[in-house]
């Protein structure tokens, strides 16, 4: 059956209640009838051969020659990745990056290429661990090439291994790995879970240096942004894309490859999270009472290690190789003819479920600052034309917001929770205040380079990354949260979404609209 | 003191045949003669699945620790594929019939030697439930062997074939007979090489018992012949495809790749020379039979 596209619902007495992720758990709630519901777009058709596909793209790359005659005996090649941030949930094996890879270096044995480098380009995320790596590339490919040292994760922080290029017409400096720039061929290999990911920023970002990052990852290339989801209005991709052309004028030849997959987000038995409810049959519906009754038992250790071991069952929907923003072009349009939603028309309250999972806690926690950056910097964001949510408008949002830390991947966050937001939460303060003293701090730099830390500025950056959502808000809200935590992050805390509907109407007055955004699988609401 | 039963007479048994007479020739019942449709059925299948995932799983764990390679190469394919392996031990076929993707593990069928694994009733029928094998030639070329091959395969079954035609004698591996090619060719079934290491040195050909050690299951890539590819040719690529996995078993992906394109892989049958140079040329991969120094003192209890 052909996949149905997203679409608005309109609650009425009919509607079953509607399910909001809820950290690791759900919700059903029941909305007033009158809100609206928006619903992502079934799972696309995946690529029925995804090698044969990755090999065409590889010898019928866009804008460029194809990758057998960029390959060379006795050149430098250079191989990119993205790194544990995507996608999410991490896929089952094979993952893409692993066939993408495989399919290159074969090639590149073929064409008698010696000199080869792996890279993890984790910009100043934690370092893989083996498992991830293994997990990512695969066994064979991390076997031939981590043992000799010719498979590592980027250093951000290396003085020795990082190469400035120049700086852009506004003046932000370009400083990436040094290894990628003096290749005479860096290959990127890219997942393109949203249209945020690609282009430009998988080298200037991926790859750079805390120097280069700080010029777009900031509250005013945030503010700009609007929204990053979108290439054309986003600020943080105008830098990229500037300090791609730096790149470009410096002589680094990038081959870029990009993929889209498919929005089959949960494997059995969570595949009901993925269904509109009133499709949820007598099985789902079992499905649902024993999971969420059996989580409602667990401890909160097992429940993360249960969903964190979730392993999406995605599947490729598009491959496209070559020059990089001709290449990307073509995969954010694939992109978001999986994803987009159109919607008509801004709201007064927004509500969303939030689940156990973002970018930055892979096999880890979801601390409180990384719940405000998935609700105010990522969901918020989902959007193509205006916000979702009207200027003063409401966020409710749904997660238990534990105040809970990992200690070895979220060090500074702990800090930052605990000193920088007891004093304050406005991010233009924190950023002129706290970011160079955690940023250049050398014990997060330490445990950044040598354990599996993320960087000392990771945390403010998470704070910028809401920076837009938090300026045009008239108030956050987070349902079933742990009242401490939520009231440091500034937000009020609720316990039933009737208290924080009732809560909101102080701000947007009383019979306001009500949209929900039924997310995860991915949307993007393309909004007029 | 031992007991012996009084013969019926006849008619109440098998009537003798006189001296000087020649008999009548009977129909042969055993060998390539032999009827396995019975074991495609469907209460043998069920059996054969408690008896493959049961204690023949158990078995292969034991005494062979498999670690299993390369099945995500058969991600994108579909339909009977036919599997072509390197062949060192009896445990090769269990362990195959227990790495198998799931996908064709139960609707697998073994090419077993003859004049081997069909010599009597028990052996037949032991042979055909547990391992869904059914007998080929190996001696001379046979049609009726290639025909029911084919058949099998038009009906839905994998194929699991040993082109080598037998264990190895050496330790080394032998060069690859045209079957798996041929029947490629006939029924469009893709070729999957599948290389195991280590079965040599659990239970040799010659050994008396198993001893028990590790394996590696590596799966390759499907292969199809090319237009206009001979039989020889196309099974000569699989024969360079398997010594590739070997490769890759033994040393890493990348370097495997490397010698792979530039047509260096190591040869599957060792070296040409000597016999004691070829078993030291093996390496740790002898059979531990013959690394194990004999005993050179009575054993005085």
């Amino acid at each position: 059956m052909a996949h149905r596209p997203g679409f608005v619902l309109e609650v009425d007495r009919s509607t079953p209640p509607t399910l909001f992720h809820h950290g690791e758990g759900f919700r059903l709630e029941r909305l007033p009838a009158g809100s609206r519901v928006i619903y992502p777009s079934e799972a696309l058709a995946p690529l029925k051969d995804p090698d044969a596909a990755i090999r065409h793209a590889l010898l019928n790359p866009v804008g460029s020659d194809p990758l057998p005659a960029l390959l060379k005996p006795g050149m430098k090649l250079t191989i990119a990745f993205d790194d544990v941030s995507l996608p999410l949930p991490k896929m089952r094996r094979p993952d893409v990056r692993q066939r993408v890879i495989e399919a290159v270096l074969d090639l590149a044995a073929e064409a008698g290429v010696d000199d080869v480098h792996l890279i993890a380009a984790l910009a100043l995320h934690r370092r893989m661990t083996e498992a991830e790596l293994r997990h990512a590339v695969g066994d064979r490919v991390y076997d031939a090439f981590a043992p000799r040292g010719l498979l590592y994760n980027h250093d951000a922080e290396d003085p020795d291994n990082l190469a400035f290029l120049g700086e852009t017409d506004q003046g932000e400096e370009v400083e990436i790995n040094k290894r990628a720039a003096e290749s005479d061929l860096l290959v990127y290999v890219n997942i393109n879970l949203v249209s945020m990911d690609g282009g430009w920023k998988s080298t200037a970002t991926g790859l750079a240096s805390y120097r280069s990052l700080r010029h777009h990852h900031n509250v005013k290339t945030m503010r700009h942004s609007r929204s990053f989801m979108d290439q054309h209005r986003s600020e943080l991709h105008s830098s990229n894309w500037r300090m791609g052309e730096v790149l470009r004028k410096s002589g680094v030849k990038v081959f870029q490859i990009e993929t889209t997959l498919n929005n089959d987000t949960f494997p059995k038995p969570f595949d009901f999270l993925q269904k509109r409810e009133w499709d949820w049959t007598a099985r789902d519906r079992a499905s649902f009472i024993a999971v969420s009754k059996t989580l409602e038992r667990t401890p909160s250790r097992l429940k993360r290690s249960i969903f964190q071991s979730i392993e999406a069952p995605h599947q490729m929907t598009g491959v496209n190789a070559g020059e990089v923003e001709a290449v990307h072009a073509i995969t954010t349009a694939k992109v978001f003819e999986q994803q987009l939603v159109p919607v008509d028309g801004q709201t007064d309250v927004l509500t969303m479920g939030l689940p156990y999972i973002c970018p930055y806690n892979v096999h880890s926690v979801m601390n409180p600052i990384l719940v405000m950056c998935l609700g105010l910097g990522y969901f918020f964001n989902l959007y193509r034309g205006k916000p979702l949510v009207r200027e003063g408008g409401v966020l409710i949002m749904s997660h238990p917001t534990p105040w809970e830390f990992h200690p070895v991947h979220h060090p500074s966050y702990i800090d930052f929770f605990e000193q920088v937001l007891a004093d304050t939460t406005d991010p233009i303060e924190i950023e002129k205040t706290y970011e160079k003293s955690f940023a250049e701090d050398e014990w997060y730099r330490h445990l950044y380079r040598t354990s599996y830390a993320y960087h000392g500025v990771h945390p403010f950056y998470m704070w910028y990354w809401g920076a837009h959502a938090l300026q045009h808000l008239g108030g956050v809200i987070v349902v079933g949260g742990d009242p401490k935590a939520v009231r440091r992050l500034g937000f009020k805390p609720a316990s039933t979404l009737r208290d924080a509907l009732e809560m909101a109407t102080d701000v947007v007055g009383r019979d306001p609209s009500i949209t929900h955004l039924h997310n995860p699988p991915l949307l993007v609401a393309d909004v007029t | 003191m031992k007991l012996r039963l009084p013969r019926p007479a006849f008619p109440y048994s098998a009537p003798t045949t006189p001296r000087g007479v020649e008999p009548l020739p009977g129909e042969p019942r055993w060998g390539q003669a032999y009827d396995t449709d019975w074991a495609r059925r469907t209460p043998a299948r069920y059996a054969r699945f408690f008896i493959v995932e049961g204690p023949m799983r158990a078995v292969v764990r034991a005494l062979a620790s498999p670690a299993r390679r390369g099945a995500d190469r058969l991600d994108a394919v579909r339909g009977p594929v036919i599997f072509a392996a390197n062949h060192h031990s009896h445990v090769d076929t269990p362990l195959l019939l227990t790495s198998i993707p799931d996908r064709w593990r139960h609707r697998t069928v073994v090419a077993a030697a003859a004049d081997y694994f069909f010599t009597n009733r028990y052996t037949s029928a032991a042979s055909a439930l547990a391992m869904s094998a059914f007998p080929i030639e190996r001696k001379t070329v046979s049609r009726r062997s290639a025909d029911q091959a084919a058949r099998l395969i038009a009906e839905g079954w994998s194929l699991l074939i040993f082109p080598e035609g037998g264990r190895s004698p050496d330790g080394w591996g032998q060069g690859h007979r045209g079957g798996a090619a041929y029947l490629s060719s006939r029924t469009g079934a893709p070729v999957v090489p599948v290389h195991l290491e280590g079965t040599g040195r659990i239970f040799a050909k010659g050994d008396k018992r198993p001893r028990p050690g590790s394996t590696t299951v590596t799966f390759g890539a499907p292969l199809a012949p090319e237009p206009g590819e001979s039989s020889t040719r196309f099974a000569a690529r699989i024969e360079t495809a398997v010594a590739a996995l070997a490769d890759e078993a033994r040393t890493d992906w990348w370097s495997a790749r490397h010698r792979a394109h530039a047509g260096r892989s190591p040869a599957l049958t060792g070296p040409e020379t000597t016999s004691w140079r070829r078993v030291w040329a093996l390496g740790d991969r002898r059979s531990r039979r013959a690394r194990q120094a004999r005993r050179r003192w009575p054993d005085l209890g």
